[in-house]
């Protein structure tokens, strides 16, 4: 029975309290709230099951190793990995790309949504472009980047790059456009020019969407790690993962990829706190 | 009248979109404002009000006709007009000093001239203590408050309104009405008023002013000789609902031949 708060005994005043028997049934009402304690949990209860269900697959010999190994099998590979300081080193170096991929991709796309936003002109200029260029696959372009960027580095931070680019100026180009068009006239009525409307009303009012597509983006530059890795890689995350399939080092594989989910989970995290702290004025409390 | 008119509105029209997507959004509007008038205009959505609005303050251009503020014509946007929107158009990142503030820096004035005027303002719009809260923690009432001491702190002879209430509730939007008219009869400022409520319209107004849609013209023109300062209970009087009556009629036609219209296509 959860604890009684004192606001509710005292309204009580001999009363049934109806939220304690009507708990259980309130759990699978259409849009209805449940308590947080249920709501937090159950997002520990389904990964928890789904473990424990591999755990038991793989110790009741149901499944063959090669297949897929035990849970800690995979620990064992964590070990491994972090012990001989393989881990370590895969993870700067794809990090590495990443950070570069990801960020000469914004460098690039937040100006030039920020443009094609604000002036008829860009938009009709680059929007038919890259709305062809974004539904190409980017593995198939692996050929071409390794024409014009050779098998270093540049490579695969090209591929990255092209990964991350063209969405992610469609993007911009969205925030600014829905920012409230009746800012920009408070602006020209309040007597300021362009350039301070630009730089004054338009960027700080797009700024926090523009800083979530920077999240949601970065995301998608750490799906292409393994794309970006696949050819002529000595080292990093995704190369990990493709040299395990060479040896059928299952275990390998599946930490290399619940470690790229996790890295993954870190930046959203941590652009999701920075976020908050830096525009606190969205809060509505 | 022999005073010079404030705003003088001649033959202006307007036309949106081009080629097969040409449409007349007003045919002709001929108006004229006196200094210190309050007017207001009412129509059913789509009669161009907002758009007549925007033109005098100078954020579309007419295609036809010519708009006169103090005998100029105006060209674009200015510092002697101030405007406030239905959508409150707060910059949510600044405080509720920092938006008033914000409205002075192309001001003259002394620093501590503009502090001073900011916290007048705050003071008569009534948002004391909330100076340093941000737009997003405020109510739709309150917000709409900041806009208007926005509007209003560097002192413009003109402010425009459109649907300025529109999104707040009853309570609230007679409230705000009251408070408008007050600082409009404090600050000595003409008012342009678009709305779509027509007892709001008479309520606030000198002059109603009663625009028929598609192409949107001057239907009816009718002043409100309703004492002032005017009491929110005046609304209850004969010779509101006499007026109120006869700007519903109007309305209701105009709303009746803009369905119909719509049945045809």
């Amino acid at each position: 029975m959860p604890k009684t708060s004192s606001i509710a005994a005292n309204a009580a005043a001999g009363r049934i309290d109806r939220r304690q028997s009507r708990r259980k049934k309130g759990l699978l009402r259409l849009r209805h709230p449940i308590p947080d304690r249920i709501f937090t949990s159950a997002g520990l209860v389904v990964p928890v099951v789904l473990v424990l269900l591999w755990f038991a697959v793989t110790a009741l010999g149901l499944v063959k190793p090669l297949f897929l190994p035990s849970p800690l099998a995979i620990l064992e590979e964590a070990w491994r990995q972090i012990t001989t300081g393989i881990l370590l080193e895969d993870a700067a170096v794809s990090s590495y790309r990443i950070i570069v991929g990801w960020l000469s991709a914004a460098i690039l796309a937040i100006p030039v949504g920020i443009l094609m936003g604000n002036f008829r002109l860009f938009e009709g200029a680059l929007e038919p472009l890259i709305s062809t260029v974004r539904y190409m696959p980017i593995v198939a372009l692996i050929p071409l980047t390794i024409l014009w960027a050779g098998i270093g580095d540049e490579q695969k931070i090209l591929i990255l790059f092209l990964g991350t680019f063209f969405q992610m100026t469609l993007m911009v180009m969205d925030n600014v456009k829905t920012i409230d068009v009746n800012l920009i006239r408070a602006g020209q009525t309040l007597g300021f020019s362009n350039t301070e409307i630009l730089w004054r009303i338009i960027l700080p009012a797009a700024l926090p969407a523009i800083w979530d597509t920077c999240r949601i983006t970065i995301g998608w530059t750490w799906t292409y790690l393994v794309v970006a890795e696949l050819v002529a890689a000595q080292n990093g995350l995704g190369r990990r993962i493709m040299d395990a399939q060479r040896y059928l080092a299952t275990d390998t594989i599946i930490f290399g990829t619940l470690f790229i989910g996790l890295l993954g989970l870190l930046t959203d995290y941590a652009f999701k706190r920075t976020g908050r702290s830096l525009f606190r004025w969205t809060a509505d409390r | 009248m022999t005073m010079a008119p404030k705003i003088h509105a001649e033959a202006v029209g307007k036309i949106f979109g081009e080629g097969a997507n040409e449409f007349l959004a007003i045919d002709r509007i001929d108006l004229t404002v006196a200094p210190n008038e309050f007017v207001s205009i009412v129509g059913t959505s789509g009669c161009g009000k907002s758009t007549f609005l925007n033109m005098v303050g100078g954020l579309t251009e007419p295609t036809f006709g010519d708009i006169l503020i103090d005998g100029t014509p105006v060209t674009g946007p200015g510092r002697d007009r101030g405007f406030v929107f239905q959508g409150y158009s707060l910059f949510e990142w600044m405080t509720v000093e920092g938006n008033i503030l914000f409205a002075l820096e192309k001001s003259r004035l002394s620093k501590p001239e503009k502090t001073e005027l900011v916290r007048q303002f705050i003071h008569e719009v009534g948002l004391r203590g909330f100076e340093k809260s941000y737009p997003r923690q405020l109510s739709g009432g309150m917000r709409q408050r900041v806009a208007i001491a926005r509007a209003l702190v560097y002192k413009p002879s003109l402010l425009l309104m459109d649907e300025p209430f529109g999104a707040l509730d009853a309570q609230t939007r007679g409230m705000m009405q009251e408070l408008l008219l007050k600082v409009w009869e404090d600050h000595k400022v003409t008012v342009l008023f678009v709305t779509h409520d027509v007892e709001e319209a008479i309520f606030l107004a000198d002059r109603v002013i009663v625009l028929a849609s598609r192409p949107g013209r001057i239907k009816r023109e009718l002043t409100v000789d309703l004492p002032r300062p005017r009491q929110f209970d005046i609304v209850t009087s004969p010779e509101f609902s006499q007026l109120k009556r006869g700007v519903l009629a109007d309305i209701r036609e105009e709303t009746l031949k803009v369905m119909s219209l719509g049945d045809d296509a």
